[in-house]
């Protein structure tokens, strides 16, 4: 933003923080990134019963330009693994990424030739989610998780990553 | 085992006819490998099978002729169902092509040379299927490391 350079680590810088990262916690644009059967489980995650929305996360972009989480739901082969990275590339910071499910996080249970053994490998993480699928109160409660995470960071932080 | 297929193609092919064996109706015949181009199109013209439902092939690694080249037709006009089974030996991997009879057979051959490495003579277009560009092996075969790992990409740490 400018700003931090020039203030540093300061009273300004952290409270600007605040703002900041209240206006982010609550406004994620994600990027789902679907690969599996986990997909169903987003969806249920987004529908009105659990009702995402209600944590300001309902908005998927398609484009990874305008995104700021991606979701990594479901497996991710090495065939693959080139494309999640160029989506990830894409992503203009502040970005974060979510590992959706066992699959995602470890490979689960395809222990073979044809699977990245969590995406992890690939690019880096900031939740996992675990469960096969994961339900949607595990959803919600790793989306409250990096909301906690979010809230922790400083502006200075990025330009590190 | 008295099935009307089985005996038909057993006293048509007699010399091609390794084994046959029918288990409630699921019949099936062993041939040799060098008698399926025949078998088959004597199947598709004059038996009525119309339909080729899959394609595929199985790996019995310390076991010599190594592979088994599997084949289940269907005929939709008849209702019958019937299963070809080919030997095929490691050191001369390679089986007629079946696309020219039914198209759907490409796709499969593509696969089980992909997953395998048997080729298929006749093939119009013989290339990996699933696998990328670059990843070398068969990785169905027996003798593929369980643990080998091909990564396109670089992997972090």
């Amino acid at each position: 933003m400018g700003l931090e350079t020039a203030f540093g680590h300061s009273y300004l810088t952290t409270r600007l923080d605040e703002a900041v990262n209240w206006a982010r916690k609550y406004s994620f644009f994600n990027y789902p990134f679907v690969t599996a059967c986990c997909g169903m489980e987003f969806m249920s995650t987004f529908a009105s019963t659990y009702d995402i929305s209600r944590f300001g996360a309902e908005y998927p972009r398609f484009s990874p330009r305008q995104a700021d989480v991606l979701f990594v739901v479901g497996t991710v082969n090495e065939k693959l693994a080139p494309v999640l990275k160029r989506v990830y590339d894409q992503m203009c910071e502040p970005k974060w990424v979510v590992s959706f499910g066992v699959c995602a996080t470890s490979g689960g249970f395809y222990d073979n030739y044809a699977t990245v053994q969590g995406i992890d490998k690939i690019i880096p993480v900031d939740i996992y989610i675990p469960g096969c699928p994961p339900r949607p109160e595990a959803v919600l409660d790793g989306l409250i998780k990096l909301q906690q995470k979010v809230s922790k960071e400083s502006v200075l932080d990025r330009k590190y990553r | 085992m008295n099935s009307y297929l089985l005996e038909t193609i057993r006293t048509k092919f007699p010399d091609a006819v390794l084994e046959t064996h029918a288990f409630r109706g699921d019949e099936t015949a062993v041939i040799r490998k060098e008698a399926l181009a025949g078998v088959a199109s004597f199947l598709k013209a004059e038996l009525g099978f119309d339909f080729l439902m899959d394609l595929t092939a199985a790996d019995y690694l310390p076991r010599d002729p190594r592979f088994e080249l599997v084949c289940h037709f269907y005929s939709s006009k008849h209702n019958y169902r019937l299963r070809l089974k080919c030997p095929v030996y490691s050191d001369d991997a390679t089986v007629v092509s079946l696309t020219p009879l039914w198209a759907g057979a490409n796709w499969f051959e593509r696969e089980v040379y992909d997953m395998f490495g048997i080729k298929f003579e006749g093939h119009p277009d013989l290339r990996r299927i699933l696998m990328y560009d670059g990843f070398e092996g068969h990785p169905l075969r027996k003798d593929y490391p369980l643990k080998k790992r091909q990564p396109r990409i670089p992997h972090r740490e």
